[in-house]
């Protein structure tokens, strides 16, 4: 433990040597970003005054059209000063001067938000998916991510409603709010993520901190819409549940001075509840009232100290192979308690890569070939249970496994794709018939067409196999659009 | 002990610009060519996006947040073409030389008026850039006002190169007032002749040197041509007497050949950016010269 706090000490103090060694240096520069943001400011209070000015006459020309001509309604008069003044704000922003700034004509168009002139970006993006399987139920063993395929039929998991800009010249924020449609056509709906991270800390550090998926791993932190494949790979459903692990905290990162990219990060999470899965969470209910996980009772333990977070470091690197070939390897840990026992553990630790081709003339990003895979190992210390039917003495339970998955680009719009999963893990005193757990395999090639930018139909076939349930095959159809502006992709 | 170690660290970090050159990332090569005309040996130049790739549609490569890491001036449109990789990269990069509205962070099309901006903006239309036309650099007098403005972030950045950013500014400002009257020239003979390309990105180029560039193998900015579209556009030109079709080096050859073969015509290789076709390896002057002569070439030949 003392080791631990050591650690922290030091890499907390690391950053605070470097910010003071660029103290003086930054002052000088954000004296200098106040001197230029005052003087935008006042340049902009004189356009907006020259605005409001015409707003004025032209609202007095509208005026008098509008007694002239009783064909143009009082609304639409309303509608065009609305716009007019909604342009005035807009120019008062104190960002980037415009590109061009031509005379105001009347023959000029008016639009009320375009990209770079409206505080935020705004986004809505559905994916929904029809098809059927020969499970009754899909999502009772197949499916187990809270995104994927619900049931035979259609099925619509994921409604979501982005939203991101920049705060001030010292943060943006991102919210996410998700809405999906339960087995019985009920709307539900959660806030996913609400975060701002940071854009002037010195150091190469950026902080992050709100609601947001964890940084473990490839897939966790990306939402459902910019997956390969319809649904979530078993062994992250295994390891963080159907939501992914998401929670409130705080993350700190920190581009390392490497010829290639390094960047180290440190998760700090409250580490409570359905999306922090494998930590302190209460599981289910029996018929008894008493919440078990994994057979073991749980009490819902609250924050006594730092030891009761949920810890997640991890490292990614990047390598350009060639030209054309780009390499990115990660390894990522998740520490923190569980809710089993005073003393419970859980730790789960994962490896990833992704790997891409491109050639130099690529047409709108086409062709290309991407191969993904992830492994993970998770570590889960049940604490004793005398109580339970059949008492219980502390175990450790394991689960391991992979799924890997290619890529191939073929052609503008059209990607085809083959992933492969494994998953196993020890059954312990409890899950012997546990259908979440046990070896499980799965084969799922899949087509998608990519219409434009913004919509894509995707179709999957799923060979799946588990020790509990045997072969099941299913045949899902997917399909997306997106509305609005959405933020640029990551690698 | 402590304390002086830092204040060493401070000292070395503050300074070592001084010696350094100017460390310069653009976006794409043409910006590239003119950020080298203006820094000549005074700057350490990277180019993100390849000479020959499209660039909409760049890969946001974890190795671009190390080079925009170590920059000390960004140059890029700032007319949306790089918006789909770039802003993410930018916001990991963690460069506060480089934040929205720094000197560091040149943004090329400032002063530039651009064309086609959308009355509205609707993607029935196609995938629109909603500040218009982000294709502006085919116009040498638009290489003028980005020339300035690159000379003008090197100067604030780099203030003791001040006089020789300047002069660099005025011979390119010169060579191109030079060579635009013979490109001028050079085309005069085609005047309102129509040249078809596949992507609307020649629009400013037609406007300068006089050729109608309004016909496309896309149907729709960022659609694929659809057979229905192409026989449309094979009718047109063959009522017309329509011959040139250009084609860039990462858009489908094939499809342009086929519209020639259907027409009688010709199709010649045109790119944006030095070394995106061979001959263009020398920089934005030679880009335009291969761009000028070879068109003069085609229109002239196919009559």
């Amino acid at each position: 433990m003392k080791l631990k706090k050591c650690a922290l000490i030091l890499s907390l103090s690391l950053p605070i040597s470097v910010l003071m060694a660029q103290e003086s240096k930054q002052f000088e520069e954000l004296q200098q970003q106040v001197r230029k943001l005052q003087q935008m400011q006042e340049n902009s209070e004189q356009t907006q005054l020259e605005q409001r000015r015409l707003i004025e006459a032209l609202s007095r020309q509208l005026a008098d059209l509008t007694q002239q001509k009783s064909s143009m309604t009082s609304t639409n008069a309303n509608i065009v000063r609305s716009e007019l003044s909604s342009n005035a704000t807009n120019a008062a922003t104190p960002a980037i001067p415009p590109v061009s700034a031509p005379a105001w004509s009347a023959t000029q168009p008016i639009t009320i938000a375009r990209a770079g002139s409206s505080y935020m970006n705004m986004s809505f993006d559905a994916v929904m998916a029809v098809g059927g399987s020969t499970a009754k139920d899909p999502s009772a063993y197949l499916e187990l991510g809270d995104h994927d395929p619900s049931k035979n039929g259609f099925s619509l998991r994921n409604a979501e409603i982005s939203l991101d800009g920049a705060v001030d010249p010292y943060f943006n924020g991102f919210a996410n709010i998700v809405f999906k449609l339960d087995n019985h056509n009920e709307t539900s709906a959660e806030l996913e993520e609400a975060f701002l991270q940071s854009t002037s800390l010195p150091g190469n550090l950026q902080l992050k901190a709100g609601q947001f998926f964890a940084n473990f791993g490839r897939q966790n932190s990306q939402h459902p819409h910019s997956w390969a494949f319809v649904d979530q790979p078993i062994i992250l459903g295994r390891a963080f549940g159907p939501d992914g692990l998401r929670n409130i905290g705080a993350q700190l990162s920190w581009l390392a001075p490497t010829p290639f990219y390094t960047e180290l990060f440190l998760g700090v999470f409250d580490g409570q509840g359905g999306t922090a899965f494998s930590f302190r969470n209460t599981g289910a209910m029996d018929a008894l009232g008493v919440d078990r996980y994994h057979g073991h009772a749980t009490t819902d333990r609250t924050v006594g100290g730092v030891q009761d977070l949920l810890f997640v470091p991890r490292w990614a690197s990047s390598f350009e192979l060639t030209e054309h070939q780009t390499l990115v390897t990660g390894a990522s840990v998740a520490l923190a308690p569980n809710d089993t026992g005073a003393d419970s553990r859980t730790e789960i630790y994962g490896l990833d890569a992704y790997w891409k081709w491109k050639p130099s003339q690529a047409n709108a990003g086409y062709p290309f070939v991407s191969w993904q895979t992830e492994a993970l190992y998770r570590r889960f210390g049940a604490g004793a249970d005398p109580l339970a039917p059949t008492p219980l003495q502390a175990e450790t339970l394991r689960d391991w496994g992979f799924y890997s998955q290619v890529l191939w680009g073929f052609k503008p719009r059209w990607v085809a794709g083959l992933r492969g999963e494994y998953a196993n893990g020890n059954s312990g005193q409890n899950d012997a018939n546990e259908v979440f757990r046990g070896q499980r395999t799965r084969i799922s090639p899949a087509l998608t067409f990519y219409p434009s930018e913004f919509s894509k139909v995707r179709l999957q076939y799923n060979l799946d196999h588990g020790e509990h349930f045997g072969d099941e095959h299913s045949v899902w159809l997917q399909l997306e659009f997106m509305l609005g502006a959405h933020g640029a992709h990551k690698f | 002990m402590k304390r002086s170690i830092f204040v060493l660290i401070a000292a070395v970090m503050l300074s070592a610009p001084a010696f350094a050159k100017l460390n310069v990332v653009a976006t794409t090569a043409d910006m590239a060519s003119i950020a080298k005309e203006i820094g000549g040996d005074k700057i350490e130049l990277t180019t993100l996006a390849k000479p020959t790739e499209d660039p909409h549609f760049v890969d946001a490569k974890p190795s671009f947040i190390v080079k925009l890491n170590h920059a000390d001036v960004l140059v890029e449109g700032g007319a949306e073409l790089e918006v789909g990789w770039l802003p993410t990269l930018l916001t990991q990069s963690r460069n506060l030389k480089l934040a929205a509205g720094a000197t560091g962070h040149v943004l090329c099309a400032q002063g530039v008026r651009l064309l086609d901006v959308p009355t509205s903006l609707d993607r029935a239309k196609g995938d629109i850039h909603a500040s218009g036309n982000p294709h502006f650099l085919v116009d040498p007098e638009n290489a003028k006002i980005v020339a300035r403005n690159i000379a003008e972030a090197f100067c604030a950045q780099d203030a003791p190169s001040t006089e020789l950013y300047r002069s660099n500014l005025t011979r390119f400002i010169e060579s191109l007032d030079l060579k635009l009257k013979e490109w001028q020239k050079t085309l005069e003979p085609f005047k309102g002749r129509e040249v078809v390309s596949y992507h609307d990105s020649w629009l400013y180029f037609g406007q300068r040197f006089g050729l109608k560039m309004d016909l496309f193998l896309e149907p729709k900015p960022g659609i694929p041509p659809t057979p229905a579209h192409l026989a449309e556009v094979i009718a047109k030109m063959k009522a017309d007497h329509i011959k040139v079709t250009i084609v860039d080096p990462y858009l489908n050859r094939k499809t342009a050949e086929t519209v020639a073969r259907n027409t009688e015509g010709v199709v010649v290789d045109v790119a944006q950016f030095p070394a995106g076709v061979k001959g263009t390896e020398g920089g934005y002057i030679p880009l335009i010269d291969y761009l000028v002569n070879s068109l003069a070439k085609a229109l002239g030949e196919v009559k």
